[in-house]
């Protein structure tokens, strides 16, 4: 009997195998060095242009002329050799193969440690380096280690004002940093199938943050209804009686919001007890929390009212962004003083816009607070949506309200 | 250096927008200790567990090889750091040799060793494929010759 991962991977654990991939990306930060790699390979072909792709979200618009000519080098690569290309403003490249793309028994790799996030579609998903895409790009498969699995199970539903972010910031504390390294996670139990699908990309999201290869949900009723709005038919993956390596219960009553401190995403505290730590900057967005879920919750808490700091929101895509405007959310958002920006990864990684300066403290959604990521000197502090909500208001870490 | 160094602290997001590799040399380790940049030629970097944790950047691995450190050795690496180590050519050793900073160190990966103070180490063997691709000095050099 097999884990999810030894079911797609079509190996034992630990075993090594080569396979096709269904499905791999690049994206402006990583792409520009796959190229390098794969003209230095000697390569003259492209195995199959048909399932790569190529988005534009780290650094989008470009901040300077230097990135400006990078990305116009990776843009005409992209155009010239039929790769699938989504320039600036379409968004993250985990949030659009989310919307209809990946699909459930697939096998995609991305060169962006966060492609675990696309395992809650009951797909092999991981992160690879640039040259390891360039020789994807190449022959159209990789080499994989089987990884033995962890069950996540979980019980109950969250209450209160808890998330999906404050489950996630929780199982990385326990698991620790490196708490799964060469290892898959699998969310179980009665509780996984009742996590709609924005929050299990939440929580599959942050599985690389305890060095997890995968985050996978097995695609259930709820995974089926979502891709079929997007069109897709696909069929529920059962469970088979499988062997972890360990297993961790959470029971998702006792989840409370919990702010990761720097510089560690597996260092948690309960956000009562942060209450009162002025904050310079809110930063809502990214792979983790950019969803129109997210945005709209945001919403829905500063609706009426004023920011009191500095609050930058940007949307995951352009299908998120499209959403807002329709919904008015976006509205609400801006009236409430919020600045807008173009979908991508934006501030999270402090290439560009949102950048921190020396002291300067952030509460953002995103999932690493690593010293200086955002800025020189600056600290981050990891919440969920409505942390961040309440914390933006008020201009120091708030508690949220049970809404 | 201590255990979970992120590849952030190896090569900061600032520094990635270029194909120019000094400015990574130039920078590597910047945030975690700005003098040691200069200093790694010749050396084996010995650290704590889970080395290379967080962002795929390829960029930390390369800078590391450029700025001429012979291998890192640690009790265990990130998954994708690791990949990404071998694909460039940088050898990683896994063990665990904190306490032993200034001290000569050999090692073949091949036979499986690591060799301090006079005392020897086994290492968990790289797996074929990985030793196939190190042997090459790295993925590109490995399909040069075998694409």
């Amino acid at each position: 009997m097999s884990t999810l991962s030894e079911r797609i991977l079509k190996g034992a654990a630990g075993e090594y195998v080569d396979r096709k991939v269904n499905r791999a990306y690049v994206h402006d930060g990583t792409g520009v060095l796959t190229l390098e790699a794969w003209k230095s390979m000697g390569a003259r072909r492209i195995q199959d242009a048909s399932h790569l792709h190529i988005f534009f979200d780290h650094i989008v618009p470009a901040n300077n002329s230097t990135t400006a000519a990078l990305q116009h080098e990776l843009r005409d690569f992209a155009c010239g050799s039929f790769l699938r290309f989504s320039d600036i403003g379409g968004g993250i490249c985990h949030q659009v193969m989310s919307e209809g793309v990946v699909l459930p028994n697939e096998i995609v790799v991305g060169a962006d440690s966060h492609t675990c996030t696309l395992g809650a579609f009951g797909a092999f998903a991981t992160g690879v380096g640039a040259t390891d895409m360039a020789a994807i790009w190449m022959t159209g498969e990789t080499w994989f280690r089987v990884p033995e699995s962890i069950g996540i199970r979980l019980s109950g539903t969250l209450t209160g004002a808890a998330e999906a972010k404050d489950l996630a910031l929780t199982y990385v504390s326990r698991l620790g940093m490196d708490g799964a390294s060469y290892q898959a996670l699998e969310f179980i139990g009665e509780g996984a199938g009742a996590i709609p699908m924005d929050d299990r990309l939440t929580l599959c999201n942050l599985a690389v943050e305890t060095g997890a290869k995968a985050g996978m949900f097995y695609a259930d009723d709820v995974t089926v209804e979502y891709l079929a709005a997007a069109g897709h038919t696909v069929q529920v993956q059962e469970p088979e009686d499988c062997t972890y390596i360990r297993e961790i219960d959470f029971d998702l009553t006792a989840i409370v919001p919990v702010i990761a401190v720097p510089p560690r995403v597996d260092t948690i505290k309960p956000v009562s007890e942060l209450t009162g730590l002025p904050l310079d900057q809110v930063f809502v967005g990214t792979c983790t929390n950019g969803r129109y879920s997210d945005l709209a919750r945001f919403a829905r808490i500063v609706k009426g009212r004023k920011v009191a700091v500095r609050t930058i929101v940007v949307p995951a895509s352009r299908a998120v962004l499209e959403k807002a405007i329709r919904t008015g959310v976006l509205a609400d958002l801006v009236e409430a003083g919020c600045s807008i920006g173009t979908p991508g990864c934006g501030p999270c990684l402090g290439a560009h816009m949102g950048v921190l300066g020396e002291g300067e403290v952030c509460l953002s959604t995103a999932n690493r607070n690593f010293k200086n990521r955002m800025g020189v000197g600056g600290e981050i502090y990891l919440s969920s949506v409505a942390t961040a909500a309440a914390s933006a208001l008020e201009g120091e870490i708030t508690e949220p309200e049970v809404s | 250096m201590g255990a979970d160094i992120d590849t952030d602290l190896v090569i900061a997001g600032r520094y990635l927008r270029t194909k120019d590799h000094s400015i990574w040399v130039a920078h590597v380790f910047e945030d975690l200790d700005p003098s040691l940049a200069g200093r790694l030629n010749g050396a084996v970097i010995v650290a704590g567990k889970n080395f290379g944790c967080g962002s795929s950047r390829e960029q930390a691995a390369i800078a590391i090889r450029e700025a001429g450190a012979i291998a890192v050795v640690a009790p265990s690496f990130a998954r994708i750091f690791f990949r990404n180590a071998i694909n460039v050519g940088l050898p990683l050793i896994e063990c665990d040799l904190a306490g032993n900073e200034g001290s000569m160190v050999t090692f073949d990966l091949n036979e499986g060793w690591v060799e301090v103070e006079g005392t020897r180490y086994p290492v968990r063997p790289l797996s074929a494929k990985m030793q196939e691709i190190l042997a090459a000095g790295g993925l590109v050099n490995f399909w040069r010759t075998h694409g």
